[in-house]
């Protein structure tokens, strides 16, 4: 969540009809409900679009959709985003367009092969205007991520071997968040590594595997807002 | 036809800065090692990286350029096929997907290395158009319409290179979506698509020094099919070949069996594709067709229609 508010309202440009020069690619697909709010607040999405979610006389889903207000790229199918999001960049590179690319990737999705293919190529194309961001909650469909592919850490050395700049944060805190991104040296492109908590300021959905695919009946939902609200 | 192929977008890129060619470990010292001096920005070649190459074509497109993905049919067809479903075809972007040497002209690199499926497997996609141009000169108009359009994704299925030119004198120009007669007739009717046109115009040939009037047909538009004219094609001769290198499973044979059932077709239909089978055999690409009943005079033997 922090991350996504901090790419949509410190570090994307706007101007006074709303419109941004810059791309956000939720490349974890799964987590577009934290940009639909996103879209939402800045008024991209009508409230009455997102209170048709899921439901059949809506346009949003589970995953972004290419052609609704705000969506950039199609996702839902892990370790399809960062190529995509190479791409832009490297046509935005060469026809000189001012424009940053911001991409939202998470742990599971580090483990396709894809992810590496983009991430090298990326390096090697040397796109200054890309910037990743890794939630590294540790969590993903059914068990640890450092369970299920513990050489995937250390992660960091990994990612700077591939050509990039990386840095390692509190991925809930936005000081550190955006600090990371304004030392990119835009010489290559940058990933901020997030440290998170899955299920963060919630104390019986941290880290909780079930809530990757629940939603909360009323009455947990009002549990979980009013945990949230005295934090 | 690779080369034309290779000099056709090149003449496009010189008036279209928006081209921009992504391939994966092939041919920059080949056939487009012009486009690549001539545009070196414009020209990536990403390693052996299929997936990245049709996802970074993807984000090139969402940016408004026209890319072209170019290596052998089988790493670009079936390699990243869920980039070419998502990527292109779900959000339905104008990218075209060259697939080299399609069939089984690799025919001694083995099974890895044959496209026998690739238009029934992306026949399958929304979205997905293709196009199987039957000489270099029709390549180079397909080509064209690749470089232009605004449809969507195209799988550009070509060959390799040496095929000679046979449309120099066909009755029609090159429409994409349209079936396109180079000769026509009103016996019987030969319809094939890509690299055996050569091997379809001897059949072709044979009919007519026993007096047969025939047509002969490039179906270089494989999806969308152009039903309406297969429907006429069908009424309109006595007898029908159908002609392809690829399996006998969702090819253009069985898309004909099906278009004739639902137009009441009266004609005599013979089809000829390859088998529902791996390749195991190291030959000539003409050894490797024979081996699954490709040839002019097998399929003059096996229609029947010489009697």
């Amino acid at each position: 969540m922090e991350m996504v508010e901090a790419i949509y309202f410190s570090l994307m440009r706007r101007s006074a009809d709303g419109t941004s020069p810059d791309t956000f690619i939720m490349s974890k697909g799964h987590g577009c409900m934290t940009q639909y709010l996103a879209l939402e607040e800045l008024g991209i999405l009508p409230s009455a679009t997102l209170e048709r979610y899921c439901k059949i006389d809506g346009v949003l889903g589970a995953h972004p959709d290419f052609g609704n207000p705000g969506i950039e790229a199609s996702t839902g199918s892990l370790g399809h985003g960062m190529a995509m999001a190479v791409g832009m960049a490297y046509a935005d590179k060469i026809r000189n367009q001012d424009r940053s690319i911001y991409v939202v990737l998470s742990d599971g999705e580090f483990q396709e092969g894809s992810t590496w293919e983009a991430l090298m190529i990326a390096g090697n194309l040397k796109v200054p205007r890309l910037v990743g961001f890794l939630d590294l909650n540790d969590r993903q469909s059914f068990v640890q991520t450092s369970v299920a592919n513990p050489n995937f850490y250390p992660v960091l050395e990994k990612i700077q071997a591939f050509g990039w700049q990386a840095i390692e944060v509190d991925g809930h805190n936005s000081v550190q968040i955006l600090e990371a991104v304004r030392s990119h040296d835009h010489k290559r492109p940058l990933l901020v590594v997030c440290k998170t908590v899955k299920g963060k300021g919630v104390s019986f959905m941290e880290n909780v595997p079930i809530w990757h695919y629940r939603s909360p009946d009323p009455d947990e939902y009002q549990r979980a807002c009013l945990e949230l609200e005295s934090q | 036809m690779r080369n034309q192929f290779a000099e056709s977008l090149y003449e496009c890129a010189l008036k279209d800065d928006r081209i921009v060619v992504v391939v994966a470990d092939i041919s920059p010292g080949g056939s487009m090692e012009r486009f690549r001096v001539q545009f070196p920005e414009r020209f990536i070649d990403v390693g052996v990286s299929e997936q990245g190459m049709i996802g970074i074509a993807a984000g090139m497109a969402l940016r408004g350029l026209r890319p072209f993905v170019y290596t052998i049919a089988t790493f670009s067809a079936y390699r990243p096929f869920e980039m070419l479903r998502v990527d292109l075809c779900y959000q339905n972007l104008p990218v075209t997907v060259v697939g080299m040497g399609a069939g089984i002209i690799y025919s001694t690199l083995g099974g890895t290395h044959h496209a026998q499926e690739d238009i029934a497997v992306l026949s399958a996609l929304p979205n997905m158009q293709i196009l199987a141009p039957c000489d270099p000169l029709e390549a180079a108009s397909a080509t064209q319409f690749c470089a232009t359009q605004n449809n969507g994704p195209v799988y550009l299925r070509i060959g390799k290179a040496g095929e000679p030119k046979i449309t120099s004198d066909a009755l029609e120009p090159f429409v994409f979506g349209k079936l396109r007669y180079l000769r026509r007739g009103t016996d019987l009717c030969i319809i094939t698509f890509g690299h055996i046109m050569e091997m379809a115009a001897k059949v072709a040939d044979h009919f007519d020094a026993l007096g047969e009037s025939v047509s002969l047909v490039s179906c270089h538009t494989l999806k969308p099919l152009d039903r309406e004219s297969m429907a006429e094609l069908l009424h309109s001769h006595k007898r029908v070949i159908v002609m392809e290198e690829h399996s006998v499973v969702g090819g253009l044979a069985a898309q004909t069996k099906a278009i004739a059932w639902e137009c009441k077709a009266l004609c005599e239909l013979k089809t000829f594709s390859l088998k529902d089978e791996f390749i195991h055999l190291y030959g000539s690409h003409s050894d490797l067709q024979k081996a699954h009943g490709l040839s002019a005079e097998l399929v003059i033997s096996g229609c029947g229609f010489s009697n």
